[in-house]
């Protein structure tokens, strides 16, 4: 069987996950070019094709002329994988959404406000199909392998639909409520290990929200601690702007 | 040279760089008529992002302008806020900083000079056809990035976007057994440089001389990367504060990065402008290093900038085994300090591995964030990279189109710019 081809592309972002996919150990990325054939990645190879299998895709999509490149990714590839916050959720990029486009935009540009082009920043999936999600800010090398070698071998690609919490108790960390500061990690897609809280942080939401997140009760754990929900709102700002059952208001 | 030479070069999206960059040239009858580097990346607005935010949440959006800059940025934004409402740094943080600084420059520079600019030099595409040929090489570089991730794991709990690093001081400390892990870690990579060096020597690196103006972080004593004033090759030291003076930024129309200028039209930021201005503050691994190498101060050749990364992490290596080493003789526990926002504006400055940051931040007296200006290094290498385009198509300009190209990306390459993060410079400023 011929390896499938791949190609890595981005978007407005910052990179930082296509470094995470290529902070491989000898053995990993030996056996993953046993598996798979790279063909574009513009980072780290010279080589680009038009010819693609697979299409792993970084950053969110923030000027309108960045959509008939992603429409033809997608009509050329067979399965489209987002890699990082920024693509599958929308991430850091859409903090800037909660300003108007010319608040923003004079911000940066006093004198010519509407030089370089910009919308609203969205996920991949809110313009195109996306096959297989891989979250986080940034993602992990792990998780990220795993995906790969299931999709290719047909499997489910298995990332987990429970919250951070489950990992963080595993990890029997001091919940990081009890230091009296505010976590996500209750509505929070796990399978980061609980990074941020297991190295003296706390969850801000990186990975999205797991299916049908309980807002209530997590409100109800901010209120035991003294926190209001409007502190909530804000934490959530950070990555989950596109998210509707989050903020129903936004675009 | 023959003046009825015809050149056009419109290289689209150059490859091996992190960002999105274009370079366009056009040469009629031997006279340069265009020759630029585009920067078409998305602007960012990372101002709007961060407007009105918490401090303690400054270093955690600002590590997201870049990947491979990210413990720059949380460093650069940490000093700024420290700056601004006067808080101290104790022995401890500084050691744990210089650590987690040698994570990002081992990671960044290993992949500069491994996987980005070496393929140039043995005339392949990418690291992917060293796997069969240098097999050895690659698996070396390899594992001299996963020595950054390893420091940066055990540091910041994770290399890119550290969730370490905060405001009220590293939010962990390492074991004794950690310490003693890196500095065996860093004790092989040095052996590993070494081997490195007869290799890297065999390459054919282009000649090439322009003199130019070099900036870099200044602290008489040491080789400065996280902290001391500025220094300019042709004005001498600044204090921090001044920085805006030594970058005076403005638009192009081709750019969505802003430029800077100095003393003359273009200055130079990174290695080189470092090993230029600081060598004598080199440990001596890496003044060795250098002089195996035909590297001496003041250096010219802009191509050389490759070579000065590959000194620097003998140096590095050596600096993080001494800050290993006196943290072992410690006791650590981890920090809280107290920190008492007021309305005040700080700068933080250090040396990432592309050159010179600057975040300067303006707070209200909640800590709230009411300005933010960040000038990242490859904005303030651009003027310089087209100006060492002129001089270099000047020398070249009867060779081969394919020639010229790839003469022209390697320049860019050398640089190793940071386009992603260039253009948010035009995106963190907000004037009111």
């Amino acid at each position: 069987m011929a390896k499938p081809k791949v190609a890595f592309f981005d978007f407005s972002c910052c990179e930082g996950c296509q470094l995470c996919a290529i902070d491989l150990t000898p053995e990993q990325l030996l056996d993953l070019i046993a598996v798979i054939d790279i063909v574009e990645f513009r980072e780290a190879i010279s080589e680009k094709s038009d010819a693609y299998d697979i299409a792993i895709i970084e950053g969110s999509i923030t000027r309108d002329s960045d959509i008939p490149r992603l429409k033809k990714i997608r009509e050329t590839a067979k399965l489209v994988i987002t890699l990082g916050a920024c693509s599958t959720i929308g991430g850091i990029n859409a903090l800037k959404n909660f300003q108007s486009k010319y608040a923003y935009q004079s911000d940066v540009y006093p004198t010519d406000p509407e030089k370089y082009e910009t919308t609203t920043a969205r996920a991949v999936h809110e313009i195109v199909k996306v096959d297989a999600f891989i979250p986080g800010c940034p993602i992990d090398t792990g998780e990220f392998v795993r995906v790969v070698k299931n999709l290719v071998l047909g499997r489910d690609p298995a990332i987990p639909t429970y919250p951070v919490c489950v990992e963080c108790k595993k990890n029997e960390n001091i919940c990081v409520y009890e230091k009296g500061i505010q976590c996500l990690g209750p509505i929070i897609r796990a399978g980061c290990g609980a990074r941020c809280p297991s190295n003296g942080g706390y969850c801000f939401g990186c990975r999205g929200v797991i299916p049908e997140p309980n807002l209530n009760s997590q409100q109800d754990i901010m209120q035991q601690h003294n926190l209001t929900f409007e502190q909530m709102k804000d934490k959530l700002k950070l990555f989950l702007q596109r998210n509707k059952e989050v903020f129903s208001d936004g675009e | 040279m023959a003046n009825n030479t015809n050149v056009q070069i419109d290289v689209h999206h150059i490859t091996r760089v992190e960002g999105h960059g274009n370079i366009k040239v056009d040469i009629k009858n031997g006279e340069i008529k265009e020759c630029k580097l585009e920067v078409v990346e998305a602007p960012r607005f990372f101002e709007a992002m961060l407007r009105n935010r918490h401090y303690d949440e400054a270093a955690l959006i600002t590590s997201r302008i870049c990947g491979i800059c990210s413990v720059g940025h949380q460093l650069a934004s940490l000093r700024a806020t420290e700056d601004a409402f006067g808080i101290t740094q104790s022995r401890q943080e500084k050691l744990l900083r210089r650590l987690l600084n040698c994570g990002e420059y081992f990671e960044s520079h290993v992949l500069h000079v491994y996987f980005l600019a070496v393929p140039d030099f043995v005339g392949v595409k990418s690291v992917l056809p060293l796997v069969s040929t240098h097999k050895d090489v690659v698996i070396q570089a390899l594992k001299l990035k996963k020595l950054g991730h390893y420091v940066g794991d055990v540091i910041g709990g994770r290399l890119v976007h550290s969730m370490a690093s905060n405001v009220k001081a590293m939010t962990k400390v390492p074991t004794k057994a950690q310490l003693e892990e890196i500095i065996l870690k860093l004790k092989d990579a040095k052996v590993e440089l070494q081997k490195a060096i007869g290799t890297l020597k065999s390459l054919k690196l282009p000649h090439f001389e322009r003199e130019t103006e070099y900036i870099s972080l200044y602290q008489e004593g040491e080789y400065a990367l996280l902290e001391g004033d500025i220094y300019s090759s042709d004005t001498g030291l600044s204090s921090y504060k001044n920085y805006r003076q030594l970058t005076n930024e403005y638009l192009v129309d081709h750019s969505t990065a802003k430029r800077a200028k100095h003393n003359r039209q273009s200055f130079m930021v990174g290695a080189l402008a470092r090993f230029n201005n600081s060598h004598q503050w080199l440990s001596d691994s890496a003044k060795q290093a250098a002089e195996d190498l035909g590297l001496k101060a003041p250096c010219y050749n802009t191509y050389l900038n490759t070579v000065a990364q590959f000194v620097e992490l003998f140096h590095i290596a050596d600096d993080s085994i001494a800050a290993a080493e006196e943290l072992l003789n410690m006791t650590l526990a981890v920090e809280d300090r107290t920190i008492v926002p007021k309305a005040a504006t700080g700068v933080g400055v250090v040396e990432v591995p592309r050159g010179i940051l600057y975040h300067e931040y303006a707070y209200d007296d909640k800590g709230y964030m009411q300005k933010a200006n960040c000038i990242i290094p490859t904005g303030q290498n651009l003027n310089n990279i087209e100006d060492d385009f002129r001089a270099l198509l000047l020398t070249i300009m009867d060779k081969s189109k394919e020639e010229i190209t790839l003469m022209l990306e390697m320049m860019v390459r050398a640089y190793d710019p940071c386009i992603s993060c260039s253009t948010h410079i035009l995106n963190v400023e907000f004037v009111e």
